[in-house]
Protein backbone atom coordinates (compact mmCIF):
# COMPACT_ATOMS: atom_id res chain seq x y z
CA UNK A 1 0.00 0.00 0.00
CA UNK A 2 1.94 2.58 -0.73
CA UNK A 3 1.22 5.64 1.50
CA UNK A 4 3.67 8.05 3.02
CA UNK A 5 1.88 8.95 5.82
CA UNK A 6 2.54 7.97 9.17
CA UNK A 7 0.55 6.28 11.73
CA UNK A 8 3.38 6.85 14.16
CA UNK A 9 5.85 8.95 14.55
CA UNK A 10 8.36 9.29 17.54
CA UNK A 11 11.02 12.24 18.29
CA UNK A 12 13.39 12.09 20.58
CA UNK A 13 11.11 9.79 22.95
CA UNK A 14 12.98 8.82 26.13
CA UNK A 15 12.16 7.53 29.48
CA UNK A 16 13.62 7.69 32.71
CA UNK A 17 12.87 5.71 35.91
CA UNK A 18 13.75 6.51 39.05
CA UNK A 19 13.91 2.99 40.84
CA UNK A 20 14.63 2.39 44.56
CA UNK A 21 14.73 4.39 48.19
CA UNK A 22 17.09 7.08 46.48
CA UNK A 23 15.40 7.23 43.46
CA UNK A 24 17.89 5.91 41.29
CA UNK A 25 17.62 6.90 37.53
CA UNK A 26 17.66 4.16 35.10
CA UNK A 27 17.31 5.32 31.32
CA UNK A 28 14.91 3.40 29.76
CA UNK A 29 14.46 4.59 26.34
CA UNK A 30 16.94 7.10 24.97
CA UNK A 31 15.90 9.32 22.03
CA UNK A 32 14.05 7.37 19.90
CA UNK A 33 12.80 8.33 16.92
CA UNK A 34 10.96 6.36 14.49
CA UNK A 35 7.99 6.05 12.01
CA UNK A 36 5.83 3.95 11.35
CA UNK A 37 4.14 3.79 7.82
CA UNK A 38 0.48 3.37 6.89
CA UNK A 39 -0.45 -0.13 5.97
CA UNK A 40 2.64 -2.01 6.96
CA UNK A 41 3.86 -4.38 9.17
CA UNK A 42 6.47 -2.91 11.70
CA UNK A 43 8.46 -5.27 13.79
CA UNK A 44 9.94 -3.91 16.97
CA UNK A 45 13.03 -5.70 18.04
CA UNK A 46 15.53 -5.88 20.80
CA UNK A 47 16.52 -8.32 23.75
CA UNK A 48 14.34 -8.75 26.30
CA UNK A 49 14.88 -5.15 28.52
CA UNK A 50 15.99 -3.39 25.41
CA UNK A 51 12.77 -0.74 26.29
CA UNK A 52 10.63 -2.20 23.39
CA UNK A 53 7.87 -2.50 25.71
CA UNK A 54 8.51 0.97 28.08
CA UNK A 55 8.20 2.51 24.54
CA UNK A 56 4.77 0.84 23.68
CA UNK A 57 3.89 1.59 27.12
CA UNK A 58 4.30 5.55 26.33
CA UNK A 59 2.65 4.89 22.73
CA UNK A 60 -0.36 3.79 24.78
CA UNK A 61 -0.49 6.54 26.87
CA UNK A 62 0.10 3.93 30.19
CA UNK A 63 3.55 5.97 31.02
CA UNK A 64 4.50 9.52 30.05
CA UNK A 65 7.43 9.74 28.66
CA UNK A 66 10.45 12.17 30.58
CA UNK A 67 11.23 14.04 27.45
CA UNK A 68 10.53 13.71 23.15
CA UNK A 69 7.18 13.60 21.54
CA UNK A 70 5.16 10.97 19.67
CA UNK A 71 2.27 10.95 17.98
CA UNK A 72 -0.16 8.41 16.60
CA UNK A 73 -2.52 9.41 13.41
CA UNK A 74 -1.09 13.16 13.95
CA UNK A 75 -2.48 13.33 17.28
CA UNK A 76 -0.85 13.28 20.43
CA UNK A 77 -0.28 10.19 22.26
CA UNK A 78 -2.89 9.48 25.11
CA UNK A 79 -5.77 11.67 22.53
CA UNK A 80 -9.17 9.51 23.09
CA UNK A 81 -9.18 10.23 18.87
CA UNK A 82 -5.74 8.55 18.43
CA UNK A 83 -7.03 5.76 21.04
CA UNK A 84 -10.14 5.15 19.56
CA UNK A 85 -8.75 3.97 16.04
CA UNK A 86 -5.45 1.77 17.58
CA UNK A 87 -6.06 -1.62 19.08
CA UNK A 88 -3.39 -2.86 21.69
CA UNK A 89 -2.52 -6.67 23.14
CA UNK A 90 -0.04 -5.87 26.44
CA UNK A 91 2.86 -8.11 27.18
CA UNK A 92 1.44 -11.86 28.71
CA UNK A 93 -1.68 -10.30 29.08
CA UNK A 94 -3.68 -10.85 32.38
CA UNK A 95 -7.34 -10.14 31.64
CA UNK A 96 -10.82 -10.45 33.58
CA UNK A 97 -10.41 -14.27 34.74
CA UNK A 98 -14.27 -14.42 36.32
CA UNK A 99 -15.44 -13.28 32.74
CA UNK A 100 -16.82 -15.51 29.74
CA UNK A 101 -15.18 -15.00 26.36
CA UNK A 102 -17.94 -13.12 24.73
CA UNK A 103 -18.70 -10.94 28.30
CA UNK A 104 -15.32 -10.12 28.26
CA UNK A 105 -15.41 -8.91 24.47
CA UNK A 106 -18.72 -7.48 25.08
CA UNK A 107 -17.02 -5.12 28.15
CA UNK A 108 -14.38 -3.76 25.60
CA UNK A 109 -17.26 -3.07 22.85
CA UNK A 110 -18.84 -0.75 25.42
CA UNK A 111 -15.93 0.94 26.27
CA UNK A 112 -15.80 1.85 22.51
CA UNK A 113 -19.65 2.43 22.85
CA UNK A 114 -20.73 -0.56 20.56
CA UNK A 115 -24.06 -1.85 22.27
CA UNK A 116 -26.99 -3.79 20.77
CA UNK A 117 -27.17 -6.36 17.89
CA UNK A 118 -23.63 -4.47 15.97
CA UNK A 119 -21.86 -5.41 19.41
CA UNK A 120 -23.27 -9.08 19.39
CA UNK A 121 -22.28 -9.55 15.47
CA UNK A 122 -19.03 -8.24 16.04
CA UNK A 123 -18.36 -10.39 19.00
CA UNK A 124 -19.31 -13.58 17.19
CA UNK A 125 -17.01 -12.47 14.07
CA UNK A 126 -14.01 -12.03 16.71
CA UNK A 127 -14.92 -15.25 18.40
CA UNK A 128 -14.96 -16.86 15.19
CA UNK A 129 -11.90 -15.18 13.42
CA UNK A 130 -9.75 -16.22 16.84
CA UNK A 131 -11.18 -19.76 16.43
CA UNK A 132 -12.44 -19.51 20.08
CA UNK A 133 -16.38 -19.81 19.40
CA UNK A 134 -16.29 -22.76 21.18
CA UNK A 135 -15.35 -20.59 24.63
CA UNK A 136 -17.82 -18.11 24.38
CA UNK A 137 -19.24 -19.30 27.72
CA UNK A 138 -16.35 -20.33 29.33
CA UNK A 139 -14.77 -18.07 32.01
CA UNK A 140 -11.59 -16.76 31.48
CA UNK A 141 -9.83 -18.41 34.39
CA UNK A 142 -10.07 -21.65 32.35
CA UNK A 143 -8.38 -20.85 29.46
CA UNK A 144 -4.90 -22.14 28.50
CA UNK A 145 -2.05 -19.35 27.41
CA UNK A 146 -2.84 -19.64 24.24
CA UNK A 147 -6.63 -19.31 24.44
CA UNK A 148 -5.83 -15.97 26.40
CA UNK A 149 -3.46 -14.61 24.10
CA UNK A 150 -6.44 -14.99 21.05
CA UNK A 151 -8.81 -13.51 23.19
CA UNK A 152 -6.63 -10.59 23.97
CA UNK A 153 -6.04 -10.76 19.98
CA UNK A 154 -9.80 -10.45 19.52
CA UNK A 155 -10.45 -7.23 22.41
CA UNK A 156 -7.74 -5.52 20.32
CA UNK A 157 -9.48 -6.01 17.55
CA UNK A 158 -12.86 -5.23 18.82
CA UNK A 159 -13.23 -1.43 17.35
CA UNK A 160 -12.11 -2.43 14.00
CA UNK A 161 -9.15 -0.53 14.40
CA UNK A 162 -6.49 1.23 11.81
CA UNK A 163 -3.62 0.19 14.07
CA UNK A 164 -2.78 -2.67 16.10
CA UNK A 165 0.05 -2.83 18.47
CA UNK A 166 0.79 -6.16 19.80
CA UNK A 167 3.96 -6.37 22.69
CA UNK A 168 5.46 -10.00 22.21
CA UNK A 169 2.27 -11.90 20.65
CA UNK A 170 4.01 -14.71 19.94
CA UNK A 171 6.25 -15.14 23.11
CA UNK A 172 4.98 -18.28 25.23
CA UNK A 173 2.92 -20.04 22.09
CA UNK A 174 3.40 -23.49 20.82
CA UNK A 175 4.28 -23.83 17.43
CA UNK A 176 0.67 -23.77 16.03
CA UNK A 177 0.02 -20.75 17.97
CA UNK A 178 2.59 -19.21 16.45
CA UNK A 179 2.06 -19.70 12.94
CA UNK A 180 -1.95 -18.67 13.80
CA UNK A 181 -0.61 -14.93 15.19
CA UNK A 182 1.63 -15.02 11.94
CA UNK A 183 -1.42 -15.75 9.71
CA UNK A 184 -3.53 -13.46 12.00
CA UNK A 185 -1.03 -10.78 11.61
CA UNK A 186 -0.80 -11.23 7.64
CA UNK A 187 -4.69 -10.98 7.19
CA UNK A 188 -4.74 -7.52 9.24
CA UNK A 189 -2.28 -6.61 6.91
CA UNK A 190 -4.20 -7.50 3.64
CA UNK A 191 -6.90 -6.26 5.19
CA UNK A 192 -5.19 -2.78 4.71
CA UNK A 193 -4.63 -2.26 8.58
CA UNK A 194 -1.22 -0.82 10.07
CA UNK A 195 0.77 -3.79 12.30
CA UNK A 196 3.73 -3.22 15.07
CA UNK A 197 4.59 -5.94 16.57
CA UNK A 198 7.63 -6.01 18.77
CA UNK A 199 9.43 -9.31 19.00
CA UNK A 200 12.54 -11.13 20.47
CA UNK A 201 11.67 -13.99 18.17
CA UNK A 202 13.90 -12.69 14.98
CA UNK A 203 12.51 -15.55 12.83
CA UNK A 204 9.01 -14.45 12.81
CA UNK A 205 9.69 -10.44 12.54
CA UNK A 206 11.89 -11.37 9.35
CA UNK A 207 9.08 -13.77 7.69
CA UNK A 208 6.48 -10.85 8.27
CA UNK A 209 7.79 -7.62 8.84
CA UNK A 210 7.84 -4.88 5.87
CA UNK A 211 10.09 -3.05 8.10
CA UNK A 212 11.67 -3.43 11.51
CA UNK A 213 13.84 -1.05 14.20
CA UNK A 214 15.70 -3.11 16.07
CA UNK A 215 17.03 -1.03 19.43
CA UNK A 216 19.20 -1.84 22.67
CA UNK A 217 19.66 -0.49 25.29
CA UNK A 218 16.77 2.04 25.03
CA UNK A 219 18.63 2.75 21.61
CA UNK A 220 17.66 2.43 18.42
CA UNK A 221 20.32 0.78 16.31
CA UNK A 222 18.81 0.14 13.26
CA UNK A 223 15.59 1.01 11.09
CA UNK A 224 14.33 0.19 7.74
CA UNK A 225 13.18 -2.66 5.16
CA UNK A 226 14.30 -6.01 6.51
CA UNK A 227 15.88 -6.90 3.54
CA UNK A 228 18.38 -3.83 3.13
CA UNK A 229 19.39 -4.00 7.14
CA UNK A 230 20.23 -7.66 6.51
CA UNK A 231 22.29 -6.72 3.19
CA UNK A 232 24.61 -3.86 5.12
CA UNK A 233 27.69 -5.10 5.66
CA UNK A 234 26.89 -8.71 6.21
CA UNK A 235 29.35 -10.85 4.58
CA UNK A 236 27.54 -13.94 2.84
CA UNK A 237 29.15 -17.25 3.91
CA UNK A 238 29.51 -20.49 2.46
CA UNK A 239 30.18 -23.47 4.38
CA UNK A 240 32.35 -26.58 2.47
CA UNK A 241 32.49 -29.67 3.90
CA UNK A 242 35.48 -31.66 2.61
CA UNK A 243 36.86 -35.54 2.87
CA UNK A 244 40.26 -36.66 2.24
CA UNK A 245 41.82 -33.31 2.06
CA UNK A 246 45.38 -33.95 2.46
CA UNK A 247 47.41 -32.13 5.11
CA UNK A 248 49.28 -29.72 2.39
CA UNK A 249 46.19 -28.80 0.28
CA UNK A 250 44.53 -28.04 4.14
CA UNK A 251 47.10 -25.84 4.67
CA UNK A 252 46.28 -24.02 1.54
CA UNK A 253 43.22 -23.36 2.42
CA UNK A 254 43.67 -22.53 5.84
CA UNK A 255 44.61 -18.65 4.71
CA UNK A 256 41.50 -18.37 2.89
CA UNK A 257 39.30 -19.16 5.32
CA UNK A 258 37.80 -18.05 8.10
CA UNK A 259 37.30 -21.08 10.34
CA UNK A 260 38.15 -24.48 9.58
CA UNK A 261 36.84 -27.39 12.10
CA UNK A 262 38.92 -30.55 11.65
CA UNK A 263 36.03 -33.95 12.43
CA UNK A 264 38.43 -37.01 11.71
CA UNK A 265 39.23 -37.39 8.31
CA UNK A 266 36.37 -34.55 7.19
CA UNK A 267 36.75 -31.12 7.50
CA UNK A 268 34.57 -28.27 7.15
CA UNK A 269 35.99 -24.74 6.35
CA UNK A 270 34.24 -21.18 6.29
CA UNK A 271 34.54 -18.85 3.45
CA UNK A 272 33.71 -15.83 3.32
CA UNK A 273 34.20 -13.96 -0.15
CA UNK A 274 33.32 -15.90 -3.43
CA UNK A 275 36.93 -15.40 -4.25
CA UNK A 276 38.06 -17.65 -1.32
CA UNK A 277 35.10 -20.40 -2.55
CA UNK A 278 36.80 -20.15 -6.27
CA UNK A 279 40.35 -20.29 -4.85
CA UNK A 280 39.17 -23.39 -2.00
CA UNK A 281 37.22 -25.24 -5.21
CA UNK A 282 40.46 -25.12 -7.60
CA UNK A 283 42.99 -26.52 -4.37
CA UNK A 284 40.30 -29.24 -3.61
CA UNK A 285 40.23 -30.33 -7.40
CA UNK A 286 43.64 -30.40 -7.79
CA UNK A 287 43.98 -32.55 -4.33
CA UNK A 288 41.51 -34.28 -5.46
CA UNK A 289 39.58 -34.22 -2.61
CA UNK A 290 36.03 -34.88 -2.20
CA UNK A 291 33.54 -32.20 -2.03
CA UNK A 292 30.50 -33.48 0.15
CA UNK A 293 28.77 -30.16 0.82
CA UNK A 294 28.98 -26.89 -0.18
CA UNK A 295 26.47 -24.50 2.00
CA UNK A 296 25.25 -20.94 1.02
CA UNK A 297 24.61 -18.99 4.73
CA UNK A 298 21.84 -16.86 3.96
CA UNK A 299 22.68 -13.61 5.92
CA UNK A 300 19.78 -13.06 8.81
CA UNK A 301 18.40 -10.78 10.80
CA UNK A 302 19.88 -12.13 13.70
CA UNK A 303 23.04 -11.85 12.58
CA UNK A 304 22.46 -7.98 12.42
CA UNK A 305 20.65 -8.35 16.07
CA UNK A 306 24.13 -9.98 17.25
CA UNK A 307 26.69 -7.97 15.73
CA UNK A 308 24.91 -4.75 17.37
CA UNK A 309 24.63 -6.78 20.37
CA UNK A 310 28.27 -7.02 20.17
CA UNK A 311 29.42 -3.54 19.32
CA UNK A 312 26.99 -2.28 22.37
CA UNK A 313 28.79 -5.05 24.51
CA UNK A 314 31.89 -3.77 23.19
CA UNK A 315 31.42 0.50 23.76
CA UNK A 316 30.60 -0.80 27.38
CA UNK A 317 33.31 -3.01 28.18
CA UNK A 318 36.74 -4.66 27.21
CA UNK A 319 36.84 -6.52 24.09
CA UNK A 320 35.90 -9.66 24.89
CA UNK A 321 38.41 -12.53 23.20
CA UNK B 1 -22.13 4.97 29.56
CA UNK B 2 -17.96 3.96 29.76
CA UNK B 3 -18.15 4.60 33.27
CA UNK B 4 -21.32 2.74 33.90
CA UNK B 5 -20.10 -0.50 32.06
CA UNK B 6 -16.80 -0.47 34.21
CA UNK B 7 -19.17 -0.22 37.05
CA UNK B 8 -21.23 -3.09 35.99
CA UNK B 9 -18.21 -5.10 35.37
CA UNK B 10 -16.84 -4.70 38.84
CA UNK B 11 -20.23 -5.08 40.01
CA UNK B 12 -19.87 -8.32 37.80
CA UNK B 13 -16.16 -9.00 39.42
CA UNK B 14 -17.69 -8.01 42.87
CA UNK B 15 -20.16 -10.89 42.51
CA UNK B 16 -17.92 -13.61 41.69
CA UNK B 17 -15.60 -12.99 44.57
CA UNK B 18 -16.08 -15.67 47.49
CA UNK B 19 -14.71 -12.80 49.72
CA UNK B 20 -18.02 -10.66 49.57
CA UNK B 21 -20.17 -14.15 50.05
CA UNK B 22 -17.94 -14.70 53.32
CA UNK B 23 -19.08 -11.37 54.45
CA UNK B 24 -22.01 -11.36 53.77
CA UNK B 25 -22.85 -14.98 55.54
CA UNK B 26 -21.19 -13.89 58.51
CA UNK B 27 -23.32 -10.67 58.43
CA UNK B 28 -26.38 -12.81 57.67
CA UNK B 29 -24.99 -15.10 61.12
CA UNK B 30 -24.85 -12.21 63.02
CA UNK B 31 -28.44 -10.73 62.72
CA UNK B 32 -29.66 -13.87 62.94
CA UNK B 33 -27.48 -14.67 66.49
CA UNK B 34 -29.37 -11.71 68.33
CA UNK B 35 -32.20 -13.95 68.51
CA UNK B 36 -30.26 -16.39 70.66
CA UNK B 37 -28.70 -13.30 72.21
CA UNK B 38 -32.00 -11.94 73.11
CA UNK B 39 -32.91 -15.28 75.07
CA UNK B 40 -29.83 -14.27 77.71
CA UNK B 41 -30.98 -10.88 78.28
CA UNK B 42 -32.94 -9.54 80.73
CA UNK B 43 -35.88 -7.09 79.21
CA UNK B 44 -34.51 -4.05 76.61
CA UNK B 45 -34.56 -6.87 73.74
CA UNK B 46 -35.87 -4.41 70.82
CA UNK B 47 -32.94 -2.53 71.82
CA UNK B 48 -30.40 -5.36 71.56
CA UNK B 49 -32.17 -6.63 68.02
CA UNK B 50 -31.46 -3.48 66.47
CA UNK B 51 -28.13 -2.43 68.17
CA UNK B 52 -26.47 -6.27 66.83
CA UNK B 53 -28.53 -5.89 63.57
CA UNK B 54 -27.34 -2.37 62.71
CA UNK B 55 -23.94 -2.98 64.30
CA UNK B 56 -23.74 -5.93 61.60
CA UNK B 57 -24.90 -4.27 58.76
CA UNK B 58 -22.19 -1.27 59.64
CA UNK B 59 -19.24 -3.30 60.35
CA UNK B 60 -19.77 -5.74 57.20
CA UNK B 61 -20.70 -2.77 54.64
CA UNK B 62 -17.75 -1.33 56.11
CA UNK B 63 -15.74 -4.33 56.23
CA UNK B 64 -16.18 -5.05 52.11
CA UNK B 65 -15.64 -1.38 51.71
CA UNK B 66 -12.23 -1.31 52.99
CA UNK B 67 -11.09 -5.00 51.79
CA UNK B 68 -13.02 -4.97 48.13
CA UNK B 69 -12.04 -1.09 47.75
CA UNK B 70 -7.99 -1.47 48.51
CA UNK B 71 -8.15 -3.75 45.57
CA UNK B 72 -10.32 -1.52 42.88
CA UNK B 73 -7.42 -0.43 41.54
CA UNK B 74 -4.35 -1.99 43.03
CA UNK B 75 -5.66 -4.87 41.72
CA UNK B 76 -6.27 -3.90 37.97
CA UNK B 77 -2.43 -2.63 38.32
CA UNK B 78 -1.12 -5.86 39.62
CA UNK B 79 -3.15 -7.64 37.14
CA UNK B 80 -2.02 -5.39 34.29
CA UNK B 81 -5.52 -5.45 33.55
CA UNK B 82 -5.63 -1.59 33.32
CA UNK B 83 -3.41 -1.99 30.32
CA UNK B 84 -6.05 -2.78 28.08
CA UNK B 85 -8.17 -0.20 29.67
CA UNK B 86 -6.34 2.58 29.52
CA UNK B 87 -5.39 1.92 26.07
CA UNK B 88 -9.00 2.54 24.89
CA UNK B 89 -10.49 6.02 25.07
CA UNK B 90 -11.75 6.17 28.34
CA UNK B 91 -9.97 8.92 30.50
CA UNK B 92 -8.33 7.82 33.57
CA UNK B 93 -10.65 9.47 35.66
CA UNK B 94 -13.34 7.64 34.17
CA UNK B 95 -12.32 4.33 35.15
CA UNK B 96 -11.63 5.50 38.89
CA UNK B 97 -15.41 6.72 38.70
CA UNK B 98 -16.66 3.42 37.42
CA UNK B 99 -14.76 1.21 39.97
CA UNK B 100 -15.73 3.47 42.69
CA UNK B 101 -19.30 3.02 41.22
CA UNK B 102 -19.46 -0.87 40.90
CA UNK B 103 -18.45 -1.09 44.15
CA UNK B 104 -21.23 0.99 45.52
CA UNK B 105 -23.78 -0.96 43.90
CA UNK B 106 -22.39 -3.95 45.15
CA UNK B 107 -22.51 -1.91 48.96
CA UNK B 108 -26.01 -1.18 48.13
CA UNK B 109 -27.21 -4.89 47.21
CA UNK B 110 -25.62 -6.12 50.01
CA UNK B 111 -27.09 -3.97 52.03
CA UNK B 112 -30.40 -4.94 51.06
CA UNK B 113 -29.86 -8.64 51.63
CA UNK B 114 -28.98 -7.45 55.01
CA UNK B 115 -31.37 -5.25 55.75
CA UNK B 116 -33.56 -7.42 54.38
CA UNK B 117 -32.63 -10.24 56.72
CA UNK B 118 -32.64 -7.65 59.18
CA UNK B 119 -36.54 -6.25 59.27
CA UNK B 120 -37.43 -10.59 59.30
CA UNK B 121 -35.65 -10.85 62.43
CA UNK B 122 -37.56 -7.41 63.59
CA UNK B 123 -40.75 -8.69 62.47
CA UNK B 124 -40.84 -11.90 64.08
CA UNK B 125 -40.28 -10.38 67.48
CA UNK B 126 -42.66 -8.31 66.74
CA UNK B 127 -40.50 -4.63 67.00
CA UNK B 128 -41.73 -1.40 65.66
CA UNK B 129 -40.41 -0.72 62.08
CA UNK B 130 -39.95 3.22 61.79
CA UNK B 131 -38.52 5.51 59.87
CA UNK B 132 -35.38 6.52 61.19
CA UNK B 133 -34.27 2.76 61.04
CA UNK B 134 -33.87 3.17 57.44
CA UNK B 135 -32.31 6.35 57.32
CA UNK B 136 -29.47 5.20 59.70
CA UNK B 137 -29.06 2.45 57.09
CA UNK B 138 -29.20 5.02 54.21
CA UNK B 139 -26.50 6.84 56.42
CA UNK B 140 -24.60 3.84 56.60
CA UNK B 141 -24.08 3.15 52.61
CA UNK B 142 -22.86 6.79 52.96
CA UNK B 143 -20.43 6.39 55.21
CA UNK B 144 -19.23 3.57 53.04
CA UNK B 145 -18.78 5.35 49.89
CA UNK B 146 -16.60 7.57 52.05
CA UNK B 147 -14.62 4.47 53.27
CA UNK B 148 -14.81 3.02 50.00
CA UNK B 149 -13.42 6.74 48.49
CA UNK B 150 -10.47 6.51 50.81
CA UNK B 151 -9.86 3.17 49.91
CA UNK B 152 -9.76 3.91 46.56
CA UNK B 153 -7.84 7.44 47.08
CA UNK B 154 -4.83 5.40 49.33
CA UNK B 155 -4.81 2.25 46.43
CA UNK B 156 -3.96 4.84 43.46
CA UNK B 157 -0.62 5.36 45.27
CA UNK B 158 0.37 3.08 47.81
CA UNK B 159 0.19 -1.18 47.40
CA UNK B 160 -2.59 -2.94 48.83
CA UNK B 161 -1.57 -3.68 52.46
CA UNK B 162 -0.79 -0.32 53.33
CA UNK B 163 -4.11 1.16 51.61
CA UNK B 164 -5.80 -1.54 53.84
CA UNK B 165 -3.76 0.23 56.97
CA UNK B 166 -4.43 3.83 55.98
CA UNK B 167 -8.31 3.39 55.53
CA UNK B 168 -8.69 1.28 58.71
CA UNK B 169 -7.10 3.99 60.67
CA UNK B 170 -8.94 6.48 58.47
CA UNK B 171 -12.13 4.87 59.69
CA UNK B 172 -11.17 4.33 63.44
CA UNK B 173 -10.20 8.05 63.52
CA UNK B 174 -13.00 9.14 61.45
CA UNK B 175 -14.85 7.89 64.78
CA UNK B 176 -12.54 9.67 67.34
CA UNK B 177 -12.53 13.54 65.34
CA UNK B 178 -14.94 14.65 68.49
CA UNK B 179 -12.07 13.68 70.55
CA UNK B 180 -9.63 15.05 68.31
CA UNK B 181 -11.31 18.58 68.81
CA UNK B 182 -11.72 18.22 72.34
CA UNK B 183 -8.12 17.24 72.60
CA UNK B 184 -7.35 19.99 70.61
CA UNK B 185 -9.22 23.11 72.84
CA UNK B 186 -7.00 21.85 75.84
CA UNK B 187 -3.89 22.89 74.03
CA UNK B 188 -2.34 26.04 72.81
CA UNK B 189 -0.50 26.84 69.91
CA UNK B 190 1.20 25.11 67.30
CA UNK B 191 -0.44 21.28 68.99
CA UNK B 192 -4.12 23.32 69.14
CA UNK B 193 -3.64 24.12 65.45
CA UNK B 194 -2.90 20.54 64.05
CA UNK B 195 -5.69 19.07 65.94
CA UNK B 196 -8.30 21.49 64.99
CA UNK B 197 -6.51 20.96 61.11
CA UNK B 198 -6.75 17.20 61.49
CA UNK B 199 -10.60 17.52 62.62
CA UNK B 200 -11.54 19.54 59.77
CA UNK B 201 -9.38 17.82 57.54
CA UNK B 202 -10.48 13.52 58.60
CA UNK B 203 -13.91 12.38 57.73
CA UNK B 204 -16.61 13.14 60.59
CA UNK B 205 -17.86 9.47 60.39
CA UNK B 206 -19.37 10.01 63.63
CA UNK B 207 -21.79 12.23 61.73
CA UNK B 208 -23.08 9.03 59.57
CA UNK B 209 -23.85 6.87 63.16
CA UNK B 210 -27.66 6.92 63.78
CA UNK B 211 -27.65 3.88 65.74
CA UNK B 212 -28.32 5.80 68.82
CA UNK B 213 -31.45 7.35 67.48
CA UNK B 214 -32.86 4.18 66.16
CA UNK B 215 -32.60 2.47 69.39
CA UNK B 216 -34.06 4.99 71.47
CA UNK B 217 -36.67 5.86 68.69
CA UNK B 218 -35.69 9.60 67.87
CA UNK B 219 -36.26 10.68 64.62
CA UNK B 220 -34.02 12.96 62.60
CA UNK B 221 -35.69 15.71 60.94
CA UNK B 222 -34.99 15.98 57.16
CA UNK B 223 -33.23 19.17 57.15
CA UNK B 224 -30.41 17.83 59.33
CA UNK B 225 -30.15 14.65 56.97
CA UNK B 226 -29.94 16.81 54.14
CA UNK B 227 -27.14 18.26 55.67
CA UNK B 228 -25.32 15.03 56.65
CA UNK B 229 -26.04 13.84 53.25
CA UNK B 230 -24.42 16.56 51.48
CA UNK B 231 -21.90 16.26 53.66
CA UNK B 232 -21.20 12.85 52.57
CA UNK B 233 -21.29 13.71 49.10
CA UNK B 234 -19.06 16.63 48.65
CA UNK B 235 -16.37 14.97 50.91
CA UNK B 236 -16.80 11.43 49.01
CA UNK B 237 -16.32 13.64 45.54
CA UNK B 238 -13.36 15.76 47.13
CA UNK B 239 -11.41 12.42 47.70
CA UNK B 240 -12.66 11.31 44.22
CA UNK B 241 -11.02 14.28 42.47
CA UNK B 242 -7.97 13.83 44.73
CA UNK B 243 -7.48 10.34 43.75
CA UNK B 244 -7.92 11.80 40.05
CA UNK B 245 -5.44 14.12 40.05
CA UNK B 246 -2.93 11.25 41.44
CA UNK B 247 -4.05 8.24 39.03
CA UNK B 248 -3.97 10.88 36.13
CA UNK B 249 0.14 11.16 36.76
CA UNK B 250 0.78 7.44 37.65
CA UNK B 251 2.82 5.69 34.95
CA UNK B 252 2.03 2.33 34.63
CA UNK B 253 5.04 0.17 34.66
Amino acid sequence: MPNSDFVIKTEQLSKIFKVGFWGRRVTAVDGLSLDVHRGEVFGFLGPNGAGKTTTIKMLMGLIYPTSGTASIFGHPIGDPQAKAKLGFLPESPYFYDYLTGSEFLRFYGHLFGLWGSTLEKRVDELLDTVGMSHARDLQLRKFSKGMLQRVGIAQALINDPELVVLDEPMSGLDPIGRKEVRDLILRLKESGKTVMFSSHILHDAEMLCDRVAMIMKGKLVACGPVSELIAQGTTHEVEMVIDRLLPEALERIRPLAGKVVLQGERVMVVLTSQQAVDQALCVIHAAKAKLVALTPHKASLEDLFIREANVIQSTKEAPVS
Amino acid sequence: MKVLSIALNTFRENLRDKLLYNLLIFALLMIGSSLLLMRLTLGEFHRLLLDIGLGSVNIFSVLIAIFVGIGLVSKEIDKKTIYTIVSKPVARFEFLLGKFLGLTITLFVNMLIMTAALLVVLMAQSVPIEAVLFKAIGLILLECMVVTAVALLCSTFTSATLSAIFTLAIYVIGHLTADLKTFGQKMEGFGRSVLEGMYYLLPNLERFNLKGHVTHQLDVPLNELALIVAYGMAYTAFLLLLASVIFQRRDFR
